[in-house]
């Protein structure tokens, strides 16, 4: 099977000089959903803008589905930003329009999208977020963790392949950050997170990997990077007082099934 | 919280006025205000008759005269000018309780204060029954420049964002025990308008990253187009034709 994501050598410098990416590697398939981890300036906001072909221009390559990301090829670009959608951290920079209903129809409007097809791309995708009554409202109107569902239901409305979130429960009291957690697991997308809150991560995510220096320092199951206290002192990873991974991936295994 | 939440200008009810599509209103509101402003000076019956219609417009829009005539203060600045024009104005004076005024100038205190108010009010009128948003969608439909509205549309979405970041600076400058009484201690409060700027460029970069990862090529998708009914436009048409109407007969008597 393709991969969802296959990212080859990777390595990427801003103008000024500062390296951040030296060699990524890393493959998801198709349904997974995985975390990315990493201390700050690990270059993990870098590696999710060469996604979607923001940034580019070092060794190495990107392919979404089988397709390589190459920003010259226009067309290509804007199908490839159709397949990746980004939440990113802050959804006052997501949500721009006046409107909720307006901004989520920005994105499949832009590839398109008109008339009956784009309300109907609108309703579902605030549906899926749970707010479908707010969809007339103003932005500034709506609390911080209804402001971050819009912004998911903004970039699920052009129906992507792979979800990226920038810090997705980041300034969500407990109870918004569990019902952000509820919808991401119902939908049924490839999932990348970039996230510090490993308890969500561990949540959310079966397989995380960590990004440190620029490159991939580990892979592998999320409870397995969690509970390796070598590996997460080494990459500036600590967990939250009390919380033991081993216990968590056991309630998580009981509710399940 | 402030500036986000109630808009002051707009009054939010149910009413013919208030249900008819933008672009038709903020054309008679144009063509209304044209027409005022034409009318010579002298036909002061015309002014009445303007006014006449403006409270029928008011009446209509369910919009209380009480709440028009407070927000109408902001022609007060406006109108000061005009009361010192009789005392400053040259030619013929006329003697009114000892006091020497210039009769050209009463003339002109009289056209800046009938011309202003009635434009004000006819201005509030449309922006009591129209959402900002609506206004910024009727001026689009009208084909205003795309730049303008556009501006217009951020502005709008970020102008709360932006007095959320300067109210929470503030905060966080008294919390620090600043408290300026004199002028040399102003710095802060200069300083905090570059930090306000500086974000504000940023919040714009990020905003622009978001847009280009929804596909965003540098054009706005069209908006749905609907837009004014005829009947619509025609029950428009009616406030500038009466007060054209209006203009005529004061001109020919």
């Amino acid at each position: 099977m393709t991969p969802a994501l296959r990212i080859t050598g990777l390595r990427f410098a801003y103008p000024d000089g500062t390296a951040t990416l030296h060699g990524v590697d890393l493959s998801v398939e198709p349904g997974e959903r995985v975390a990315l981890l990493g201390p700050n300036g690990a270059g993990k906001t870098t590696l999710v803008l060469h996604l979607n072909g923001i940034l580019s221009g070092g060794a190495g390559s990107v392919e979404i589905g089988g397709r390589r990301v190459d920003p010259a090829d226009r067309p290509a670009v804007s199908e490839i930003r159709r397949r990746v959608g980004i939440v990113f951290q802050d959804p006052d920079d997501q949500l721009f329009m006046p409107t909720v209903a307006e901004d989520v129809a920005f994105g499949p409007a832009n590839m398109g999208v008109r008339g009956p097809e784009l309300r109907e791309r609108v309703n579902e995708a605030l549906a899926a977020v749970g707010m479908s009554a707010h969809r007339d409202q103003v932005p500034q109107h709506l609390s911080f963790g209804q402001r971050r569902r819009v912004a998911v239901a903004t970039v699920l409305a052009m129906r992507p392949e792979i979800l990226v979130l920038d810090e997705p429960s980041s300034n969500l009291d407990p109870a918004s950050r569990r019902e952000l957690s509820e919808i991401l697991r119902g939908l049924a997308v490839t999932l990348l997170m970039v996230t510090h809150d490993l308890p969500y991560a561990m949540e959310l995510c079966p397989r995380s990997v960590i990004l440190d220096g620029g490159r991939i320092a580990a892979d592998g199951p999320t409870v397995d990077l969690l509970s390796d206290p070598e590996l997460m002192r080494g990459h500036r990873l600590e967990l939250p007082f009390g919380f033991d991974p081993v216990v968590a991936a056991a309630q998580l295994g009981q509710a399940r099934s | 919280m402030g500036a986000g939440h109630a808009h002051p200008l707009h009054l939010e009810r149910d009413s013919p006025v208030h249900r008819i599509e933008p672009e038709a209103k903020i054309a008679a509101t144009v063509l209304f205000t044209v027409v005022v402003v034409v009318t010579p000076r002298e036909h002061v019956s015309a002014f009445a008759g303007y006014a006449v219609l403006l409270a029928v417009l008011t009446a209509a829009a369910r919009v209380p005269a009480l709440w028009l005539l407070r927000r109408a203060a902001i022609e007060v600045p406006f109108v000061l000018l005009a009361v010192a024009l009789p005392f400053l104005g040259h030619g013929e004076r006329v003697t009114w309780l000892g006091l020497s005024l210039s009769v050209d100038g009463l003339w002109g205190a009289w056209n800046i204060l009938a011309k202003g108010t009635l434009g004000v009010v006819a201005s509030l009128l449309l922006a009591a029954s129209t959402t900002a948003r609506d206004l910024l969608l009727g001026l689009d439909r009208l084909r205003c420049p795309e730049v303008f509205t556009q501006i217009a549309t951020f502005m709008l979405r970020y102008l709360d964002v932006l007095a959320d970041d300067a109210r929470r600076m503030r905060v966080a400058r008294l919390s620090r025990g600043y408290d300026p009484r004199f002028l040399w201690q102003v710095k802060a409060f200069a300083v905090g308008i570059g930090a306000l700027f500086l974000r504000a460029y940023e919040r714009g970069e990020r905003v622009y990253l978001a847009m280009v990862s929804r596909g965003y090529t540098g054009r706005m998708p069209a908006p749905d187009q609907s837009g004014a009914s005829r009947a619509q436009w025609a029950a428009c048409a009616v406030l500038p034709v009466a007060a054209a109407g209006i203009a005529l007969a004061a001109v020919v008597a």
